[in-house]
């Protein structure tokens, strides 16, 4: 193959990883964004809803497609309950002091983790595509389901940008954000926000991730990964900012994916962690962000 | 003022009395135990220098930990160096590098500081995975053993030997340093940069001598606990070893001389005790750390201090 088509399909395969890596990361970001928590464990819910959309396929049977619905539908439900529950029994009683909640992110993750160990196992297990085709490029065959990857990642972003600038519920949300006491002055529940936040940054991971399975496995330590980059993203693209997040989130997982691609994935990923430490150091509010 | 010094040296002398009498009696494996013990509390007594007394919330610790580990291990694994000058060595990889991330890390401050020291352990761990070739990678590097620490003595001996110095070291130290001057300083920064700014003092330079400070315990702990235990992995630079000194200094008590020991124990014994009942143990880890900052952010020394025993350094 020379190098056009190859570069092509490099593009195409870190274009999956940019839209995936963009759903997780809008989560984090609209979480601190509007809580400003540090949410370590975000990584830990897109690994649960990977084993959940595991759960749901294996029982839930039929046709492949009635079962990947099904768990697109059910696993973030599911994350978002697990959120919600550890909203109101850790951070809200930590009242959302940044470094405490950074201590007790750690711990959920931990303890996710150890869940999904005891419940689930060690095993890696695929999840089946809901479909089977092959786009033919003159070069090398496609699997149709990657760009359906792209394009529900598009979707998925679309309505959460619609949400946040056209609903009275996404009104409300950057209102808490903008300031948290006058948005409760104004009888906004600000608890109810903080908690519909944080299960819909999760829930958002957790779509990114049952988006991922059929072409990753689900296991129980697949979370390191997904949170270190949207970690990257987000302060790449400028805390809170959700452009800056969508643009930064395309970057760097094309970067990624190319210099994994050409040259070696450790290396791109220390690069990447260099430039986020150096980022945060000399550009506190980002590549994209406006200055503060 | 005067008797509240003596007590103060004493109460510490009699702890590390203490510990040389039980590594004396015990049997072989618990003597062991209490040598890894003593060796994680000296990393854990370092963390407590920044994060306990000067108040930086680092998660990159592992970077100076590691950094001890491997800074001790290649000279002994290539060129024969023999240990005690390596745990020199790897103390001083330690500091060096805590130096370095503390030039940058230090221009920003709260959860900025966190992800700052986070992505640059990060890269570390990945740079020692990048060159696995020399470092061994995940797999790691296996040691010398550990016969040779120290002529003359049985493995088991020198290994109690050097963790319990390593440990007599770290506690006296740091118990001078909070004394002194420049812990008051420290302390002053922790509790408000702003108007210890206006006295004068610079928060960048004292901070920075707490992160070096606290650098050069953790690369003697990284270097001590791969020649002891005989082994340097990469796995040394992954964050939970940055989780790890914060539980131990949490559950014992941030701010607190004695704390990172007690919580190092404490934290070891719960492990191990929760390891023979369930292979759950990463949830006992986890529940610690929720149950901590809910409940008892300031730890079993810290919680005593608050009770009346106020002369707890």
């Amino acid at each position: 193959m020379s190098f056009g088509p190859f570069l092509l399909l490099a593009v195409m395969e870190s274009l999956v990883t940019a839209a995936t890596l963009a759903l997780t990361a809008v989560g984090l970001s609209l979480v601190f964004g509007t809580m400003r928590v540090v949410n370590v464990a975000h990584g830990e819910f897109f690994m649960l809803g990977a084993v959940l959309a595991w759960f749901v396929t294996v029982s839930v049977g039929g046709p492949e497609w009635v079962g990947f619905v099904a768990a697109l539908a059910l696993a973030p439900l599911g994350v978002a309950a697990v959120a919600t529950l550890a909203d109101r029994v850790v951070l809200k009683r930590l009242n959302y002091e940044p470094e405490a909640t950074i201590v007790a992110t750690i711990g959920l993750l931990y303890i996710l983790q150890q869940a999904a160990l005891t419940f689930y196992g060690p095993e890696a297990r695929p999840v089946e595509p809901p479909f089977n085709f092959r786009i033919q490029f003159p070069w090398f065959g496609y699997s149709g389901y990657k760009l359906f990857v792209i394009f529900a990642a598009v979707a998925v972003l679309l309505a959460v940008w619609w949400g946040l600038t056209r609903s009275k519920a996404g009104l409300i949300m950057r209102a808490t954000q903008v300031d948290r006491d006058t948005a409760r002055a104004f009888g906004i529940n600000v608890d109810r926000v903080y908690a519909g936040v944080f299960a819909l940054g999760a829930a958002l991971a957790a779509i990114a991730a049952v988006l991922i399975v059929p072409i990753q496995q689900a296991h129980y330590l697949m979370g390191g990964e997904p949170l270190l980059l949207a970690f990257i993203t987000v302060i790449v693209g400028g805390l809170g900012s959700l452009r800056g997040t969508v643009i930064a989130a395309l970057v760097i997982g094309l970067s990624d994916g190319l210099i994994a691609f050409f040259y070696s994935p450790t290396l791109a990923k220390i690069l990447a962690t260099l430039l986020v430490a150096l980022v945060l150091v000399f550009r506190p509010q980002g590549l994209f962000g406006a200055k503060a | 003022m005067k008797a509240k010094d003596t007590k103060i040296w004493i109460a510490h002398l009699a702890v590390l009395a203490a510990l040389g009498v039980l590594l004396a009696v015990l049997p072989a494996y618990h003597a062991t135990n209490l040598a890894r013990i003593l060796t994680l509390a000296v990393f854990a007594t370092g963390y407590n220098l920044a994060f306990g007394y000067t108040g930086l919330l680092s998660l990159g610790h592992a970077l100076f930990f590691a950094a001890g580990v491997y800074g001790a291990a290649l000279p002994v694994t290539y060129w024969g160096l023999s240990p005690l000058p390596a745990i020199a060595l790897g103390c001083l990889a330690g500091g060096g590098l805590a130096t370095l991330v503390g030039l940058l890390a230090l221009r920003t401050a709260g959860v900025s500081f966190m992800i700052v020291t986070l992505m640059f352990a990060q890269a570390g761990y990945l740079t020692l995975l990048y060159f696995g070739q020399i470092t061994g990678g995940d797999e790691g590097l296996v040691m010398p053993d550990a016969t040779a620490l120290i002529p003359g003595l049985s493995p088991d001996t020198a290994r109690a030997v050097i963790a319990f110095t390593l440990f007599a070291i770290a506690l006296l130290v740091s118990l001078i340093v909070i004394r002194s001057r420049l812990g008051r300083v420290m302390v002053a920064m922790r509790e408000n940069e702003e108007r210890s700014r206006m006295l004068g003092y610079n928060p960048f330079t004292v901070k920075l001598s707490a992160l070096v400070l606290s650098g050069l315990f953790a690369g003697a702990a990284g270097a001590g606990y791969a020649l002891l235990f005989g082994y340097a992995g990469a796995s040394f630079a992954t964050i939970q070893y940055s989780i790890l000194p914060m539980l131990y200094v949490l559950m014992g008590g941030a701010g607190t001389t004695l704390g990172p020991l007690l919580g190092t124990a404490a934290m070891f014994y719960l492990v191990d005790g929760a390891a023979r009942i369930t292979t759950a143990t990463l949830l006992v880890v986890g529940v610690a750390l929720v149950l901590l900052i809910l409940f008892a952010p300031k730890g079993i020394l810290g919680t005593l201090r608050e009770r009346g025993a106020r002369w707890i350094p």
